[in-house]
């Protein structure tokens, strides 16, 4: 029986980066990645702005493969039920099982939705299939209510208003993206919203919803024609909780002491899942420490998160079978060590998080975690330049003590070039990282 | 030969790849990109990162 390989389970952008980082790390055995859409992976981000807005055709979104993966089978079509991680096999939704050395858990998030019935036509942007539907709705004078003020509902209200709908967001926070850049960046992105005809009823919670619009927690009325559900994703995590973990029987569930699945997998410091050798976790789904901000596990729901995960995930699952696994192919250039499925000489996973997101000709860029910082500081601009709705560039600094731990530009691309200019401080390893033993 | 190609009319600036690979890639005083066509070999790891955290997708690497 030929060997089953490495099962890498979910095809979006942290699949087909797990696949490609496989191989890179040495792996010559058989790949198979699992995905529930009937797509290749594809990337998201313009769902939710030039595909939405009809700039560009979805095509766009298709991602390019690396040769590496040529030879990787894409079961696409069909969810994963359940997994087996002690008898090592997965479980699909139409019933068939299937064997595995490896495991990669890449199975990301999905939207939440209101816990409310009713109302006018409600969407949200996750997939190809959802963004063109409610490119369908998005029409001059048509009322759209976004409910949430992160990054899709941010990035869908400026294309609903470019669209020349009539925009207003609801979102409990004091200000938008607030949990990804603080309250004053967040006053200076609204103004600039604001300045171009979005609406914001900030601090503010739906409280039902009518066929004519919503009802908001102050009893206030939102007329609306289309619904935006932007409020957060869940992490797709129920189908490793409904199999045995090695040492725990079957249905260990969270806090049991072998999976912890509550907000996203628990990982250790090199992305294992429940301390096993041959099975790790990559991009949204992942929770994991990273040294750079103190022992706290986060996920982290961050484009650029997929591609750091595998990396380092990758190195660590064909280190963790060149050993223990049996019957696996790897050529040994890659990872190094491989003795005891543990001593690879990698140092903890320990990336630098960023994201991007254009709004308007507003562009917010993030470099670091400005969550962990404890203090916010203008570095470069005048925010409100041109009463608020300019297009000043704006940089701020995030710092935990005297320590910088992240930086948000808010403007054009120069702001960006601003940003870049703290690379060095941000990439800087507190002394205890460095001196920490690798494993 | 290592060799590195960014598809201008795609590339809007992000300058996710400066992050990834500095010695190859940077960003002007306003914010347009440059970077190193042939960069060292001993580059390449830095490069694929690039590559792959490119928001557009618009690095390709050849060689």
């Amino acid at each position: 029986m030929a060997p089953a390989g490495i099962a890498v389970v979910g095809a979006s952008l942290g699949g087909l980066r797990a696949a490609e980082q496989l191989r890179a790390a040495g792996w010559r055995g058989a790949i198979t990645v699992y995905g529930d859409e009937p797509h290749l992976p594809y990337n998201r981000p313009p769902l939710s702005k030039e595909v939405l807005a009809g700039e560009a055709p979805a095509a766009v979104t298709t991602l390019r493969r690396r040769p590496s993966v040529d030879d990787v089978e894409w079961r696409l079509g069909t969810a994963v039920a359940s997994a087996d991680l002690a008898a090592r096999t997965l479980t699909l939704a139409d019933g068939s099982v299937h064997g595995y050395e490896g495991l990669v858990a890449a199975t990301g998030v999905r939207p939440r939705r209101l816990p409310l019935s009713g109302g006018p036509p409600r969407h949200v942007v996750r997939t190809l299939e959802d963004s063109a539907a409610l490119r369908t709705e998005l029409a001059e004078g048509v009322r759209v209510l976004v409910v949430g003020a992160g990054f899709i509902g941010c990035e869908v209200a400026a294309t609903a208003r470019k669209a020349g709908c009539e925009v207003t967001v609801v979102a409990p926070e004091a200000e938008p993206m607030m949990l990804a850049v603080g309250e004053e960046p967040g006053r200076v992105l609204r103004r600039r919203h604001e300045a171009r005809g979005v609406r914001f009823r900030m601090g503010r919670l739906v409280a039902g919803l009518t066929a004519g619009g919503a009802v908001l927690d102050d009893g206030s009325e939102c007329a609306a024609d289309v619904v935006i559900e932007a409020i957060g994703s869940l992490p797709n995590v129920e189908w490793l909780g409904a199999g045995a973990v090695p040492g725990q029987g079957a249905g260990a569930g969270p806090g049991v002491g072998g999976l912890d699945l509550t907000d996203g997998i628990l990982c250790d410091a090199h992305l294992r899942i429940g301390g096993l050798p041959y099975a790790v976790a990559v991009g949204d789904v992942a929770r994991f420490p990273n040294p750079r901000y103190g022992a706290l596990a986060r996920r982290v729901e961050h484009w650029s998160m997929p591609s750091d995960c595998a990396r380092h995930a990758a190195r660590v699952l064909v280190a963790g079978l060149g050993s223990g696994g049996g019957g696996g192919g790897r050529d040994g250039g890659g990872a190094g060590g491989g003795d005891g499925g543990g001593e690879h000489g990698l140092a903890p996973f320990a990336p630098l998080p960023s994201f991007w997101s254009d709004q308007f000709d507003v562009r917010v860029q993030s470099f670091g975690l400005p969550g962990a910082g404890d203090e916010v500081r203008l570095l470069a601009g005048e925010p409100d330049a041109g009463d608020g709705g300019g297009g000043g560039d704006v940089v701020y600094g995030y710092y935990r003590g005297d320590r910088l731990v992240g930086v948000v530009a808010l403007g054009g691309t120069r702001a960006a070039a601003l940003a870049g200019g703290y690379r060095g401080e941000l990439m800087a390893l507190p002394d205890e990282v460095r001196k920490s033993p690798v494993l | 030969m290592l060799k590195v190609t960014v598809d201008l009319d795609v590339c809007q600036d992000h300058g996710q790849c400066v992050f990834a690979a500095p010695d190859v890639f940077e960003l002007d005083d306003d914010g347009r990109l440059a970077y190193v066509g042939t960069p060292d070999e001993s580059l390449r790891a830095d490069v694929e990162d690039a590559a792959d955290v490119c928001p557009l997708q618009a690095i390709r690497i050849e060689g």
